[in-house]
Formats: C-alpha cells, structure tokens, sequence
C-alpha cells in the first residue's frame, strides 16, 4: 500500500481541508473519501427556494405575460418583485456555497463538477439555458453521479436546459407529421456531441451517416413550452416526446438498427451507446486525467474501464476503483482549476463569500459559473490553468481574500493544518517569515503545495 | 447575475521582430482572428449572383429583395450588413476576402477542426504544437533584435493550440482585481525560484504581461462578472502590438459561431455576432493606427456551414466558408474566390460549399511574404506535408 497523505486526499480528491480536517483524520483519507460516497443523498441538493427546472420555465412564462405599459412598471416597483432570473440565479449560488463550504472533503462536489463538464450545457447560450443550467445540475447529474451512466445520460438529453442548449427541442423530422406540415426539418447539433462528447467519442469512428441518422432518432425530444406560445399546464416546462414531430420509420446508428418508431428508438440507442466499450474507455481516461495527471499509468484507466464494463456503467464502483488504485495517490502534479482553488481557499481560512462574490472571482479566473464557452467545457490538463498572468490574477485574489481574515489566526498553525506534511521547509520558511499575518496567509494559499493537487 | 456574454476573447502574442529581412525598415504587425464554432461564410459574404443562391438559402438569403440589406463589393458577393468596419477597410482597399476557402479537414466534428485549424497539420488529433509557435520559430532573426524574449499576453487563462509550441508563448486577461502588494509578489517569486521552476516562469511572464498591460496604474471595477467582450479584447491586443518594445504577433479567439437554429438574417444571432466582430476589428484598427501601414489582421473559422438551411432556420456544420484580411499592408478592395458554385452537383457531398482554396495556401502567402517565413519552413515544418499547397502571391503590398 503507497502512503495515502491526508492532505494529497483532501486537495486532490476534494475542495480541500478545513482547520482541524486533516489532524483529525490520521495519515489515510481513503477511509473518510470512501465513506462520503456511501452517505445517503450526499449528492442532492434541495431547499425550498431551489425550484426545477419546469417550475422555472413555468414562472418566467407567467412573467413575461405580465401586462406591458404603466401597469407592468408599476408591478416590477413593487419591493416583493424579484425577476425569475435573479432569484433562481442567487438561490442556486447560494446553495453551492453552503454545500461546497460544509461538506467532509468535497469529493462528491467534485464529481459533480466533473460530469457538468462532461454534460456541458452553458448559461450564455441562451435565457432558458441561463435560468435551468443549475437545475440540470440539480435534476440530471446529482442523482446519479454515484449512480449508473446510462440513467445520467438519458436524465441530461431529456433535460429541457439540455435539449434547449442543442436546439434539440425545435428538430422535427422532416418526414413526420409536424414536418409535412410545416416544411421544417432537423439539426444534427445534439446528435453530433451526444457521440463525440457525451458517450463514444469521436475515435470511435462513427460517420456522418450516423450522425444523421441519430438527429432523426431524436426528433421529437422536446418539453412543454419550448415554442414560448403553449399555454400553460401542470407539465409545462416538463419533458415532452412529440410523437407527431418524431421521423418515421427505424434508422441506423454505428451498425445497429434500431426498428422501433417512437420515444423508445432513442432510449434504445441512449442505452446501447451508454455500455459501449469505447465510452466506457473514454469515461475511465477522463476521470483518471482530471483526478490524477495527464499522463498517468495506463493500468489505472484499464481498471476503470473494466469496472465500467463489468458493472453495467456503475460510476460510484468506477470512483472506488479509482480512489483504491496506489497509482492514484501519486506526485502532485495539476493545478488546481479556478473553481478548486476558490473553495479550498475559503475553507482553509474558514471565510464565507457571496453569491456575487463568487460569480465575480469565477469569471476573472477563468471558470464562469456554468458557462464554460463550448461544449467540450473548461480544459482539464494540468498546464491549462498555468497560462498567462493567471497566477498573479490568483495571487491578486488571495491578497484581497487573506485581508479578510480574523485578526486571531495564527498563519504557522494554519498551513500545518492544510498542508500536512507535504508543506515543504522552503514554504513555511517564506509564511513564517512574512511581514503581515494576512501576506502569509496570501503566500500559503499561493504556495506551490496549495496551488498543486 | 450569471453573465449573458457569448464569447470569451483570447490572445497571445510574441515580442520577436523579423524586421531586419527587409532592406527598407518594416515592423509588421500580425493578429490572427479565430473564431471557434464554424462562421457561416455563405451569410457574411452571400455570393448574389449565384443563381443558386436565393433558394438554397429561403428566408436567411439576404440580400434577395425583402430580406435584409447588404454592403456592396464586386456585384457578385456581398457583404453582410453588420460588417461595417470591415466594409470601410474594402473600400479603402485594405480588405481582402477570401472565398470558399477551408483547412485540409473534411469531417464536422469542431474540435477535430479546431485542432487541424490551429495545429496546421494534415489531420486531427496532432496537438503538440500549433502553426502560429512554429511559424514564430522560423521568423528570420537580425543581429539587431534581441534575443526572443516572450512579452506574451492573453485574454483566457489558457494557452490556444495554435500558440502551443517550443517558442515561448505568454497570456493575458484584462484585470479584475487590486494588483497585488510589490512586496508580496517578490516573496512569492522568491518561494517559487526555490522549489517550483514551473510556477516560477508562470509567474514571471504574468508579471511582465501586467506591467506591459498597464495593470496596477487604474483602479479595476469590482462589480465586473461577464467576461471580457470582443472589443476588450481587440483593444488590449493592440494597445499591445502598437507599444514600441511590445511583441507583434497576437491571436484572438472569439467563440459562439455555432449557429443550428435561428441564425436570422439582416437581424439575429449570427447578426449580432458579427456586430461584435466587426465592433472588435474597429478596436483593433483604432489601436493599431501608427503602425496599420505593417498590420495584417487574419479572420479565420475551422469549417463553414451547410449551404442550405436546415429544418430550424440554422445552419449544420459543412466544410468550405470565408476568411477575412484586413489592415494596411494588405493589397485588399477585392474577393479572392474560384468559385465552385451552389448548384447542387456542384456542392460537397451535395450539402457543403465546395472548397476550391487551400487555407494553408492563404496563410503561407501571408506568412511569408508579410514576416518574411522561407516557403522551405512553410511547407517542412510551419504546415507539414503541404509542399503542393503553393502559397497564395499578391495577398501583400
């Protein structure tokens, strides 16, 4: 057994210790990383002010039908009126906060930032995806990021911010009933990432047949309200085949033909795409490069990848797999993303932050809040986050943060509780040494052993 | 509130000169422009005289009477209305358009084009370095130039493949907090020189970026959440370029050109996009005003768009498209384009615009005819594998 550092744990695996996180844990973490995955809902996130995405898509309906003129103006003065948007926009921050500054070591908050940028949707996309983005998360990746991939998977192209992000919602078959109608047709955007980002990847050597073939399975996919002009219902906002918009007939996708001719053609395809070898490979690869190194041992991605494949797609059997491979605990090697190093910052100096706060500093170093600029997401290698004046941005950041600290803390104390025993002679000299409590604590957040997980 | 922008910007530059290969003192200036998504090339140059055209493009043709307006450039092609800036430079004969052009890659998937775009090899997935890093590698270097000293900026924390390489590269994004204290930054180069060689270079380039930037003399809004616009972008880059001692290759990245579904016309998505290009090109030109007689600004896209619509009043990704040069050393006022036509035999694969022009062809002109590249380096090793893409003549002087 390689000697599993608490701190290489809680950085690498988590958002990072908090004051008193690592000395109370002993020198092995995987015991305490393990058992966050076991606890019951660890992935949710609920709370009374958190409304689904169909609620959402509901209210802004009503809002925007708010009469125009003096009436409207005088309703939006009124100081109970608060834009769907920014409501739905703070209290869904407002949540990851509490979350993200709570829990034991983060992994699961981990894994959910993994598989948002696997399933990417991005809020400046459009308005519905803006206001659903943090419900997709909410509804489509939490319950089954410890769960099986293939429920992830039908959950995230069923979900309205998903199917309105790829314009799934308006692609009707050009053969169907809509389509003779109405002479519109299908766009092959979400058929082209659902194979090259979302399961096999492009390796996997499918053609623009397939690709073809696959828009026109997934004609139909739509939820209540995407047209803007349906009137309101309990389902509004809610998933919605349109059979009638549905293409006619079986179609073909990667040598399997699929006869069906309705909502369970897709589900099929969904369904074999989820257990194909080559997704499994690319799904084991990418959380190996994300929480290990770009380069790592080729036995641990084939071990996940046989896990995958033995368990029927079972991602917390893949994250297991993962955390008890030696070769997982390492060098240190990849900087932490602007998200990492926010939340580890905050926990290590046990400071809160606003939702404001968070949307500003996320933006400014790199990693807006689901709103990573393309579907293939933020860069996840290990010099993605080095370019540039990105370092003297986090500095500048640490300074602002670290004049916020509580006059008490002693910055001595402080690094041996978040470092461990990976804190090298050369950085404790540099904090002890420092002329100000909070310019030490600035340099411990910019340490090498801080910045590096 | 979460940002509603629809980009991000990108640049990063180098501060190597090649002006002693020329007799006559020149100090040429290039930003390379990438827009990442596919440009729709048939919307922002529709060839009206196409017989073709208007029905292959129905309600999105604009240019057809009742559809939208357009800017006039040679009676065959157009322009799309939101091109103003760009318009004005073709008119002053510092615009050139080149059209149906496209990089070697013929499949649709972005990212396999984006590499192939940014890599300049043959076909995807050799990511290790990018064309504009090699090409720096074998820009001729005078006994008057100092040694390469990287002086790099851009404006997304990472570096873009087209930028990866052996030649030194910097990044830059324009502020968004109180610089910090001289004294702490010093410790912390301290530290760094110690025990990580990495962070340390990291550190150093970042430094010298801000202080190139002017970073640290202005106070920065503390409310900003949206990430920096086009024009943002445009102008630091060429606040940049203009400076003296600054470096003089730079790139942009614009993302959001991934127009499925209700692209418009006149009006629209695509419409508001190349507002924002066009806005971000007068930044450019502004900027780079006492040096635009050395300026090439290059616009260009991984793949162009279906030629026609498709069912939601978008467009899918196709394969051949447009690329745009602009600046005063460009020998512009004309269309560049052997076109393949709109008929549809005459379309690839019976969906695209057929490419008739090898983009490589485009920039190994400009490459060596503007800072001087051998075409041995274009074709060994700058695009590997391109010995019979000749380098387009006359794009320059």
């Amino acid at each position: 057994m390689v000697f599993a550092s608490a701190s290489i744990g809680f950085h690498r695996f988590g958002l990072g210790p908090r004051s008193g996180d690592l000395s109370l844990l002993g020198d092995d973490p995987r015991g305490v990383l393990l058992d966050e995955l076991d606890e019951p809902g660890i992935a949710l996130l609920r709370g009374g002010d958190l409304l689904s995405a169909a609620e959402i898509i509901t209210e802004r309906h009503r809002q925007d039908r708010l009469p125009r003129g003096y009436l409207a103006a005088a309703i939006r003065r009124l100081s109970f009126f608060v834009p769907i948007d920014r409501r739905v926009f703070e209290a869904e921050v407002q949540a990851r906060i509490d979350r993200a500054l709570i829990v034991r070591t983060g992994l699961v908050e981990r894994l959910v930032t993994f598989w948002m940028n696997h399933f990417v949707v991005e809020t400046g996309a459009n308005g519905t995806v803006r206001r659903t983005a943090a419900a997709f998360e909410r509804e489509a990746i939490r319950p089954f990021v410890l769960g099986r991939f293939e429920d992830m998977l039908v959950a995230a192209s069923r979900h309205p911010a998903m199917l309105s992000y790829f314009n799934s919602a308006i692609s009707v078959g050009p053969n169907s009933v809509i389509g003779r109608q109405s002479g519109r047709g299908c766009n092959e955007n979400h058929a082209r990432e659902l194979l090259e980002l979302h399961t096999v990847g492009v390796e996997a050597g499918y053609s623009q047949a397939d690709v073809t073939a696959l828009s026109k399975v997934l004609t139909g996919w739509s939820y209540r309200g995407a047209s803007g002009d349906d009137e309101l219902a309990d389902d509004y906002g809610c998933f919605w085949f349109v059979a009638d918009a549905h293409e006619p007939g079986g179609q073909r996708v990667m040598d399997v033909d699929y006869p069906q001719t309705g909502l369970d053609q897709g589900e099929a395809v969904l369904s074999t795409l989820a257990a194909h070898e080559a997704t499994a490979r690319r799904i084991a690869w990418k959380l190996v490069r994300h929480f290990v190194s770009d380069h790592p041992a080729p036995d641990i991605a084939e071990e996940v990848t046989a896990v995958f494949l033995e368990s029927g797609g079972d991602l917390k059997a893949c994250v297991r797999t993962l955390l008890l491979h030696d070769k997982a605990w390492g060098p240190v090697v990849k900087i932490k993303s602007p998200g990492e190093f926010l939340w580890s910052a905050l926990r290590a100096l046990g400071l809160g932050i606003d939702v404001a706060q968070v949307a500003r500093v996320l933006s400014a170093l790199g990693q807006p809040l689901w709103n990573p600029h393309a579907p293939n997401g933020f860069p996840d290698h290990a010099d993605s986050w080095l370019a540039g004046n990105a370092m003297t941005d986090r500095l500048d950041f640490a300074e602002e943060l670290a004049a916020r600290v509580r006059i008490d803390l002693d910055p001595l104390a402080l690094t041996d509780a978040v470092l461990g025993k990976r804190c090298s002679a050369s950085t404790r000299e540099h904090i002890a040494r420092a002329q100000t409590r909070s310019q030490a604590l600035a340099l411990l957040l910019m340490s090498p052993e801080f910045q590096r997980r | 509130m979460p940002p509603t922008c629809i980009s991000s910007g990108s640049f990063v530059a180098w501060s190597r000169t090649p002006r002693t290969v020329y007799a006559a003192p020149r100090d040429p200036r290039m930003v390379v422009v990438i827009l990442r998504g596919a440009l729709d090339g048939l919307a922002v140059v529709p060839p009206i005289g196409d017989p073709n055209y208007a029905r292959l493009r129905g309600e999105l043709a604009i240019g057809v009477a009742g559809i939208g307006r357009i800017l006039s450039l040679d009676g065959f092609f157009s322009l799309h209305d939101a091109m103003r800036t760009l318009h004005a430079h073709y008119v002053a004969g510092d615009t050139l358009i080149v059209h149906a052009v496209a990089t070697p890659y013929r499949d649709r998937s972005h990212f396999d084009g984006q590499d192939v775009l940014e890599s300049g090899m043959p076909g995807p997935r050799d990511t290790v370095s990018g064309w504009l890093n090699r090409a720096v590698l074998e820009l001729p270097v005078g006994d008057q130039i100092e040694v390469a000293r990287p002086v790099g900026l851009a404006i997304s924390p990472t570096v873009p493949l087209i930028f990866r390489g052996a030649a030194p590269t910097l990044t830059w994004t324009p502020p968004n907090f109180q610089s910090a204290s001289p004294d702490t930054q010093s410790r912390l180069l301290e530290l760094y020189g110690e025990i990580d060689p990495a962070l340390l270079r990291a550190f150093v380039e970042g430094r010298e970026i801000d202080s190139l930037s002017g970073h640290g003399d202005v106070p920065v809004p503390r409310t900003k959440t949206a990430g920096p616009s086009f024009r943002e972008a445009a102008e630091g880059a060429a606040k940049l370029l203009a400076a003296e001692s600054g470096p003089r290759i730079a790139a942009l990245v614009f993302d959001g050109w991934d127009t499925h579904a209700n692209e418009g016309a006149e009006h629209g998505k695509l419409a508001r996009l190349l507002a924002a290009l066009d806005d971000a090109l007068d930044g450019l030109a502004s900027g780079l005003k006492s040096v635009w007689h050395d300026t090439v600004i290059v616009v260009i896209t991984e793949f162009g768009r279906t030629a026609r619509i498709n069912g939601n009043e978008g467009t899918d990704h196709g394969t051949a498209t447009t690329a745009f040069l602009m600046g005063g050393a460009v020998k512009g006022g004309r269309v560049v384009a052997d076109w393949p036509g709109l008929g549809n035999s005459q379309l690839h694969q019976g969906r695209d615009l057929m490419p008739t022009t090898d983009l490589r062809a485009v920039l190994k002109g400009l490459l060596r005819d503007h800072l001087g590249v051998s075409e041995f380096a274009l074709s060994q090793r700058v695009f590997p594998s391109s010995i019979a893409v000749r380098p387009l003549n006359g794009l320059i002087g």
